[in-house]
């Protein structure tokens, strides 16, 4: 992670919404990332972690500079984008490329391959020209993924930001587009920001893992201390509560009390304070910084304590 | 004698010369009390199998089964009005989306009431006020917090989980013998899907209600169900109790959808993937529906199709059923395999 100059490293990044609440009152505020950092370096993947609502997605905008940050900076191969004007921004733009979730909803269905990519199924290597002429109708979801990928790889980026790339497909075709992810990552050196729910999928295509709560980042670091030894109870939760392929034969279900809250009105304190097997009076009160354990990242009051 | 029994279950769609086939000989039996996993792939027929046990195929699709029968009732011929005394009451069924499945226009308290006053007992559907206290009870019974408030809401005003919470209280409002769930963790959260199927576990076992769990998802089966149902393409093609079928699959498919897994792809680089794709209603082959994408498939599993065979409950639909280590039996032989496409 003191990797001297990472394809990307973002840096303290804040991104608040303003949300209407009705005629004559007042707006309130989303804070859907509040303060995450984390590199990124050439040719490597990092997977974001969370719920719905803990900001996956909001940082997946900033990154792709759909949307400018409220505070902070994102620092892409030595640019500062979050600062940048609109014209570096464009000129930046081709580095980094996104995938959807939804194969189905993110191609346009009234144009052709052809015209969705000009030069689309050369780069896997499969299909002829008689594929290009078809609309994407045609195909299947997976097939309908490796599309949309080669559409992202159009303007050779550095960076593809994948936000739930495998959700929306089945098993067996899910491991086809993973396969194929990690060999386009190896020829062409592309890193990842791969946003996923899915523990297993992260295990597998991760270097390094951000689990996010609440538009705050609870635990960072190597996937391998993340998953063998779970520093935030949050993380520790996430994993407990993951099926395993294992019939349970007596084991009982991790499951975690309390409902997510709502981002309009975030619990004080450690957003997860309430949810938490371990929290003190200090949790409701006092926003934990940033602890270091082993090589991994730790906003917990009580970290040390409880590991 | 099991609670449901159905024997070649068909189910089509389009024109009967060139029909689109659905739900293809399927045949199964669920005992009371058991906790059944249906487990397949998109299209694989799994939820067409759920709708056409409880009459909701409707027309131009065509239901045919040798036998269909729930608690003795033949689901098959069943009136109108003898359905409607049925689904809802004994048979109820809760689906993937739960905001997407209760009307927005209603509040929670209505939506939980309108089957008690149509099922429940006589005091329910003669009185408003035993039919409120018994929804309060029945939210309190699904873990929604402050109940009695709850039944004022509206489903917009809840969140995923509280919302699934409201459409198990819905199902169970009439005590079914059979509670369909359709995908009932897919659209929630990991944490909150931890929740609903614990919920769903401890109603299943308190009320010795048969659950038939539809999922996609093997881990969320392997951690829940006691028996699996594995479809593939619309065919039934194994079935087995829990441990047995994660630990020994006898057919190609299910070992081929296990070892796609994350999970089984610990040590390894690349994840072993199924090659080709789930046939669509235009590209069935001809004989066994796995034979182009089988690493084991020979001549025979292009020319004949495969009948469900085995031990009783731990059938499997292939002609060399695989052994204890993995490897096909029944005088299978690797010189005879053609390429998988």
């Amino acid at each position: 992670m003191s990797d001297p100059a990472p394809l990307l490293r973002v840096h303290d990044l804040a991104r608040h919404y303003h949300v209407s609440r009705g005629f004559m009152r007042k707006t309130a505020t989303v804070r859907a990332l509040d303060g995450v950092s984390f590199d990124l370096a050439t040719g490597s993947t990092l997977a974001v972690v969370g719920e719905s609502g803990c900001g996956k997605s909001t940082l997946a905008r900033q990154v792709t500079m759909i949307e400018h940050p409220d505070a902070g900076s994102i620092v892409l191969d030595g640019h500062d984008i979050a600062h940048a004007s609109a014209m570096t921004r464009r000129r930046l733009r081709p580095l980094v490329q996104m995938v959807f979730q939804n194969p189905y909803a993110s191609l346009n269905p009234r144009k052709r391959i052809e015209t969705l990519l000009t030069e689309p199924l050369r780069i896997q290597g499969d299909g002829d020209a008689a594929e290009h002429r078809r609309y994407p109708h045609m195909f299947s979801g997976g097939q309908r993924q490796r599309v949309a990928i080669a559409r992202a790889l159009m303007l050779h980026p550095r960076l593809v930001v994948a936000d739930e790339p495998v959700s929306a497909l089945d098993v067996s075709v899910q491991a086809q587009v993973l396969n194929l992810l990690m060999d386009l990552q190896q020829d062409l050196g592309i890193a990842y920001l791969f946003i996923s729910h899915n523990l297993s999928v992260v295990r597998h295509i991760a270097g390094t893992v951000l689990v996010m709560y609440l538009g705050r980042a609870v635990e960072y670091g190597p996937k391998r201390q993340i998953f063998a030894q779970p520093a935030h109870p949050y993380t520790r939760a996430l994993l407990a509560a993951t099926p395993v392929l294992a019939p349970r034969r007596g084991r009982e279900r991790g499951s975690l009390g309390g409902e997510l809250p709502s981002p309009l009105n975030p619990p004080s304190g450690c957003a997860f304070h309430k949810r938490c097997p371990f929290a003190v009076a200090r949790c409701s009160t006092e926003v934990p910084g940033p602890t270091r354990i082993g090589e991994v990242e730790v906003a917990c009051h009580r970290a040390s304590e409880i590991n | 004698m099991p609670l449901v029994e159905v024997e070649d279950l068909c189910v089509e769609f389009g024109p009967t010369s060139a029909p689109a086939i659905a739900v293809d000989h399927v045949s199964f039996a669920l005992d009371e009390g058991e906790i059944v996993g249906l487990v397949g792939e998109s299209g694989s027929g799994k939820s067409v199998t759920a709708l056409a046990l409880l009459g909701l195929i409707e027309f131009p699709g065509r239901v045919d089964a040798k036998r269909m029968t729930f608690a003795g009732h033949d689901l098959l011929h069943l009136s109108g009005a003898e359905r409607r005394r049925l689904i809802g009451k004994d048979l109820a069924m809760i689906f993937q989306d739960p905001i997407a499945s209760l009307d927005p226009c209603y509040t929670v308290g209505y939506q939980i009431t309108e089957a008690l006053a149509e099922h429940g007992s006589e005091a329910e559907r003669r009185d408003g006020g035993a039919r409120r206290l018994r929804a309060i009870e029945l939210l309190e019974q699904v873990e929604i917090p402050d109940a009695a408030a709850r039944l004022r809401a509206f489903p917009h005003q809840l969140s995923g989980g509280m919302a699934q919470r409201v459409m198990i209280a819905t199902a169970i409002a009439c005590n079914p013998r059979l509670l369909i769930a359709d995908e009932p963790t897919t659209a929630l959260d990991v944490t909150i899907q931890a929740q609903v199927l614990t919920l769903l576990e401890r109603l299943a076992h308190e009320r010795n209600m048969t659950l038939l769990l539809i999922t996609h998802d093997l881990a969320v089966v392997a951690e829940t169900a006691q028996r699996v149902l594995v479809m593939y393409a619309g065919q039934h093609v194994e079935t087995g109790p829990v441990p047995d079928i994660f630990d020994a699959p006898r057919h190609p498919y299910t070992q081929a959808l296990l070892a796609a897994l994350p999970e089984h792809n610990l040590d390894r680089e690349r994840l072993r993937a199924i090659p080709g794709h789930v046939p669509g209603a235009y590209d069935r082959p001809p004989a066994c529906l796995l034979a182009p994408r089988c690493p084991y498939a020979v001549a025979r599993c292009s020319a004949e199709a495969p009948a469900m065979h085995g031990p009783p409950g731990r059938a499997s639909r292939c002609h060399f059923p695989l052994d204890d280590a993995g490897r096909p039996t029944h005088g299978w032989s690797a010189a005879e395999r053609v390429a998988a496409t």
